[in-house]
């Protein structure tokens, strides 16, 4: 009888889980493999075809939508392949595996006086997740996407073959694979830039404006001068307060302007504290939050938020660290349960559409007053400015998005969807964009009318290239793109 | 694009199980020790109640057996046979347990063996044994009964330990060792998922007429006031949808186990209960 024996642990690490996106509102059941190296990376393909089944990759799974969430197949998670592989401190170039997070890179690379070019607003992504879906940050509209600073890449395509990707060699995968969500094979190898700082806290000016056209002419007027610039929305407030918020303008400081920076660029100074008041724990406030996850409770608070904005517009700008300034979204840990948490009928989507400039004031401002109009007020509106790149699916426009937070729940989704694909038709028409990792609502066809044709076709042809036999299918590839990519 | 086609979550749409009549808010329940006992039973409540029931144990006539008892039930029940030793095959069965039934919410382990153990006996091989099913087994299913209901934020994981894991009795040192270390690894398991909106109840059966018993009667012991397994199963389901902790079955056995737990060592050494 073999009691308490078990054979030695063989191939790769697997389970069976609930996989779903970071907003709640999808997700199934999948087996989620979870390599450790490269040639296991190749071992996971070899799996899913013999299983007859397909691979989906994911990262750190905060992809508001279906981004990472599997077609019907498996799931490959690269969290495990997590090293630092190496860091320059001279010239700042980090080479990474895919599963290092955000927060493991900000922490490795902080106490050598730099910190990573472009992060979101929650620390939690994997670089291959980022890269993957091209984040970009509050300072989009000066230094671009993370694609921008990625130097060099490897990726591991269905064949098992493993592709070294730049600037100069293979261009066009570099620049497919770089915002195309994973759909051309998997990173094993990221080479990022990052920048140099002088301390570990950026100086921090709020500006309160009491609407969309005051907070675009703020922005413009400091976009040159300004490293960090994002704007808040009270969506709630109509008429002439339409669109009032909240401006964070922030400023890495100069060389010598800290005047102790050994102690400001230590990791424990950007720690976010772990009790409110040193008391109550922050992993429970999320029980509080729901308690005001209502249109009543959520019109309070953004109207105190509000008032809180134009006393801080009037004060000083003061020092915060970097990571407090840049992680917004982990200040109250799994907040976004305060949504409801039953899967996939409760939870939140963002929908953010990405506007150019010339149009941007009256396309969102119309957006707004559509949202009131129908009753589904986001929750949280964020306002950001952006610059184009030359990444084949990119969403970035020279222009402006509104990320917005609708609550999703059974008796408002269909309502809610039907709003969606009001606004995708005035976005669509008046020339804007849409980025995959905070979307749940764009249907293939629509896919097709906003990103160039050349580029899609291109695309396409790539898709057929690497991956002939569609191993690699997730859910976003079913919804928004399988339909053209086979035709 | 209509919101359906995103509705991708198929356990949350409408009951998978047709149009049969359900009374229980679970739909879908493995039930690992299956066999006889409280398993049975509690897999002939459930399938009454109109739940889908996967039912494990090693002996596949005996749930071949369970399947025809419940084959006019509501709920369907899938027979499977599996050793608890064979924890590696544990990850591959879970998975297809959870695709036949569409779904998790209850999950329950109801193995357990009682060898007998003399009162000088000191048997290595048959007090690992008795750890490798009621411990090891138990361990192995449940890490990946977690990974699921924390990934999707809901279900009950119940694990039936018993009364025996509240002293070190005489009798048999090791089944009481067993079921001290299910309560605190439950009790712990219990912890961890708590924020995740899992629940896990630890069931502490007295005297419950079931094969256990019944070989203890065989081995000379006198023993009254046992309930029928149906009445046991019955207060496991109550206690496991009340959410409740750690309940003894039947209710009577909290109080002696308040008494027992409180004797002074000093008097419980002379002490042949």
């Amino acid at each position: 009888m073999h009691v308490l024996s078990l054979r030695p642990r063989a191939g790769i690490e697997s389970s069976y889980e609930y996989v779903e996106g970071w907003g709640m509102a999808v997700g199934m059941h999948a087996r989620v493999l979870r390599p450790r190296s490269t040639e296991e990376i190749a071992q996971c393909y070899e799996l899913a075809r013999a299983a007859g089944s397909t691979l989906t990759f994911r990262g750190g799974g905060n992809s508001y939508g279906d981004a990472s969430t599997p077609g019907a197949g498996m799931v490959l998670d690269v969290s495990r392949m997590n090293r630092v592989l190496s860091f320059d401190s001279t010239t700042g170039i980090a080479t990474l595996e895919p599963g290092v997070t955000i927060e493991k890179l900000w922490k490795t690379i902080l106490p050598l006086g730099f910190w990573p070019r472009v992060v979101s607003g929650t620390m939690f992504p994997t670089v291959a997740g980022a890269l993957a879906a091209n984040i970009h940050g509050k300072n989009n509209f000066a230094v671009g996407t993370i694609g921008d600073a990625c130097l060099e890449f490897d990726l591991v395509l269905p064949s098992g073959e493993v592709k070294t990707c730049n600037r100069e060699r293979e261009s066009e995968l570099f620049h497919a694979a770089i915002g195309g969500f994973g759909m051309l094979g998997c990173f094993s190898r990221i080479v990022l830039q990052t920048k140099r700082v002088y301390s570990g806290n950026v100086r921090v000016r709020g500006e309160s404006t009491r609407d969309l056209r005051e907070m675009m002419q703020y922005f413009e007027a400091h976009k040159c001068t300004s490293d960090y610039l994002v704007g808040w929305i009270d969506c709630f407030s109509g008429g002439d307060a339409s669109g009032r918020g909240l401006i964070h303008d922030a400023q890495n400081l100069h060389a010598g302007e800290d005047t102790d920076p050994a102690r400001s660029l230590t990791v424990a100074h950007q720690e976010l504290p772990a009790n409110i008041l040193g008391l109550f724990p922050k992993s429970q406030v999320w029980r509080i939050l729901r308690l005001f996850n209502h249109d009543l409770g959520m019109r309070t608070i953004n109207a105190a938020k509000y008032v809180a904005g134009r006393m801080e517009g009037m004060g000083q700008p003061y020092l915060q660290s970097h990571a407090g300034f840049s992680f917004l979204l982990d200040y109250v840990p799994n907040w976004k349960w305060a949504y409801g948490r039953a899967r996939a009928t409760h939870g939140l989507i963002q929908y953010q559409p990405f506007v150019p400039h010339a149009v941007a004031h009256d396309v969102h401002s119309e957006i707004l007053e559509r949202c009131r109009r129908a009753g589904h007020v986001p929750y949280l509106g964020v306002f950001k400015r952006h610059r184009p790149d030359p990444f084949w699916l990119t969403h970035a426009v020279d222009g402006w998005s509104f990320a917005l937070d609708f609550k999703v729940d059974p008796a408002r989704r269909e309502g809610l969807w039907k709003l969606c694909d009001e606004l995708t038709e005035l976005v669509i028409g008046a020339g804007g964009r849409f980025y995959f990792a905070k979307d749940l609502v764009i249907a293939a066809e629509d896919t097709a009318r906003f990103l160039p044709q050349e580029r899609l076709a291109a695309f396409a042809r790539l898709k057929r290239a690497c991956d002939p036999e569609t191993l690699i299918e997730g859910q976003l590839y079913r919804r928004a793109f399988r339909d053209w990519i086979a035709a | 694009m209509s919101h359906a086609e995103h509705e991708t979550d198929s356990h949350s749409g409408p009951s998978s199980n047709g149009d049969v009549a359900r009374t229980a808010k679970e739909r879908h329940a493995i039930v690992v020790g299956a066999s006889s006992g409280m398993g049975a039973a509690l897999v002939e409540q459930l399938a009454s109640e109109g739940v889908s029931v996967v039912a494990l144990a090693r002996r596949k006539d005996a749930l071949d057996a369970l399947a025809e008892r419940c084959k006019h039930a509501p709920g369907r029940v899938i027979p499977i046979a599996h050793d608890v030793h064979d924890y590696d095959s544990v990850p591959a069965l879970f998975e297809r347990c959870v695709r036949e039934l569409g779904g998790l919410d209850l999950f329950v382990y109801a193995t357990g063996i009682m060898t007998e153990v003399g009162p000088q006996e000191f048997d290595t091989r048959k007090d690992i044994e008795m750890l490798a099913v009621n411990v090891g087994g138990c361990m192995a299913w449940t890490n990946e009964v977690a990974k699921l209901l924390r990934t999707q934020r809901s279900g009950t994981i119940v694990g039936i330990s018993s009364i025996a894991g509240e002293r070190g009795r005489k009798g048999n040192p090791v089944y009481g060792a067993s079921k001290a270390a299910m309560n605190h690894y439950l009790e712990a398991l219990r912890n961890r998922l708590a924020d995740y909106g899992v629940h896990v109840c630890t069931i502490k059966p007295g005297f419950v007429e079931t094969a256990m018993l019944a070989q203890a009667r065989a081995q000379g012991r006198t023993i009254q006031g046992a309930i029928t397994a149906e009445a046991a199963a019955r207060s496991i389901l109550r206690a496991a949808r009340a959410r409740r902790n750690e309940v003894f079955v039947p209710f009577k056995w909290t109080l002696v186990a308040a008494v027992i737990r409180n004797i002074p060592s000093f008097l419980f050494k002379g002490m042949n209960i």
